[in-house]
């Protein structure tokens, strides 16, 4: 293990190299390029021996990868944006052949206005393609769950594209020191990718075919039933990461000091560590608060989340995602777990850090006041709700 | 499990492949409603030459006890096998019930 300075799309790239996927295809789009570049420049160098394919489009990117998967290769690509929305048609397909490509995408605003920025309405606009969906809160992370995502998306009950969400520049842009496994940790962690789903000269099958009215319930049934798996496959993943590499993540949530806590905020991706600096201030002012980050929204962490807040007086979702004409879709979701749980507490949406708007810690505590109100609201961070009076 | 399944629908959800990928002939909607024209083959016309077998986009003709033969299920009926025959041993017929 060495440690290095870098940022989190070099981090992810060290951990896609430690993971020998054999195709890469990729097409450069800000914020996510430079994993790209450093990926080219590994196999440029030789410390990675991989088909790298340029290609002419983001849809191309994943047509591409899914093409290798379906010979039995590991495939990678990576993308932001306006082109995982060009890719949009594809990532269905991946999803429904069962191909494990894994991708990973730097979370970015869509246009118009024209924006490169961070948010999360990229990735979150495709939570029902059938992707499993992770989200990195720093470099460390983001470089583990490189390595984790193969073996969670290759996995026999499991055989599910994995789409890993960086946010971009706060995350794929900033600099951290993170350790890098050694290849023979990483060759112990991860086997090669097995799969019977694929073209084969010894045992020739149909790939990719139609399935009428009469059958594809069943499919579709199965891929819904293959993300479920997803949890056990993470627990799976991570007890044997914590066992080669001594790091211990704790499967589709992480909770921090929400056993006792009064007011929960619920986020995802890097904003989380900034949101725990909030909570410990707030705990040396004896204020019950607590954060449940969500490192996964597919498969969604019903039970996680139903668990965490089953004695809180009252929760907050914020998110960089607008449904509009709704809410937050990540609060859309959290409602529900707490609706099938019989948890019936108010929680609030705050919408933030749309097009890369910082958030900042005292917007937190905001929040956290905010929530004393007992009251269900989606607010806009800056601008307010309906009835917020901000 | 094996597929037999194109008289046979399945019904369960054992019997369905975790991944849209089977061996050939599993879960197989037939298309022969699709035809208007059904390819004829006159075996005494016939060569075995097999020209036909390779330009066939279907994959549904076949040899078998040394003739050729055609798999009526999936024939959609475009008849280029009619076409690139150059021995005119293969007609194109009405399907009497459309």
């Amino acid at each position: 293990m060495a440690k290095k300075f870098l940022s989190g799309n070099e981090a992810f790239a060290y951990g896609v190299r430690l993971a020998r996927p054999q195709v890469i295809s990729a097409y450069p789009i800000t914020p996510q390029t430079i994993v790209v570049e450093k990926l080219s420049e590994f196999v440029e160098d030789g410390s990675l021996k991989a088909e790298f394919i340029h290609v002419e489009s983001e849809h191309s990117a994943l047509s591409c990868a899914m093409g290798a998967s379906s010979v039995g290769a590991r495939a990678f690509t990576a993308t932001s944006s306006q082109g995982l929305l060009y890719m949009a048609e594809c990532l269905p397909y991946a999803a429904g052949g069962r191909f494990p490509v894994v991708m990973m995408n730097a979370n970015r605003s869509t246009a118009l206005p024209w924006n490169i920025y961070g948010d999360q309405r990229d990735s979150i606009s495709q939570l029902d393609s059938g992707w499993i969906q992770a989200y990195a809160e720093n470099a460390q992370e983001a470089l583990d769950l490189a390595l984790m995502s193969f073996y969670i998306a290759e996995h026999k009950k499991v055989s599910t594209p994995f789409m890993a969400n960086l946010d971009g520049f706060v995350l794929t842009h900033t600099y951290e020191v993170a350790d890098v496994p050694t290849q023979e940790q990483a060759d112990e962690f991860l086997p090669s990718f097995e799969t019977e789903n694929k073209m084969s000269l010894t045992s020739p099958k149909n790939l990719a075919f139609s399935a009428g009215p009469d059958t594809n319930t069943f499919f579709k049934y199965k891929e819904h039933i293959g993300l479920l798996n997803v949890k056990e496959a993470v627990a799976e993943a991570e007890k044997r990461f914590a066992e080669i590499f001594g790091r211990q993540y704790s499967g589709l949530t992480e909770s921090y000091k929400t056993d006792d806590a009064e007011y929960i905020l619920i986020t995802l991706g890097s904003i989380s560590g900034l949101v725990r600096e909030v909570v410990d201030k707030l705990r040396n002012e004896g204020k019950k608060a607590g954060l449940l980050r969500l490192r996964y929204i597919r498969p969604f962490p019903n039970e996680e989340i139903a668990d965490a807040l089953k004695n809180a007086k009252a929760a907050a979702v914020l998110e960089k995602d607008i449904s509009f004409g709704n809410e937050g879709t990540v609060y859309s979701n959290v409602n529900s777990a707490l609706h099938k749980a019989g948890i019936s507490i108010p929680t609030s949406n705050y919408i933030g850090g749309l097009g890369g708007k910082n958030i900042s810690a005292e917007e937190i505590e905001y929040i956290f006041s905010d929530l004393t109100r007992k009251k269900s609201e989606v607010k806009f961070l800056g601008i307010g709700g309906e009835d917020s009076g901000s | 499990m094996k597929p037999f399944l194109r008289e046979n629908i399945p019904t369960d959800l054992e019997e369905i492949p975790d991944a849209p990928a089977y061996e050939a002939g599993y879960l197989v909607t037939k298309n022969a409603g699709w035809r208007n024209v059904r390819p004829v083959i006159d075996p005494l016309k016939c060569t075995v030459c097999l020209n036909c077998y390779l330009h066939c986009p279907d994959g549904v003709i076949f040899r078998k006890d040394g003739r050729v033969e055609i798999d009526y299920d999936f024939c959609k009926g475009c008849g280029i096998c009619k076409k690139i025959c150059r021995l005119g041993a293969i007609e194109m017929e009405a399907e009497k019930n459309g």
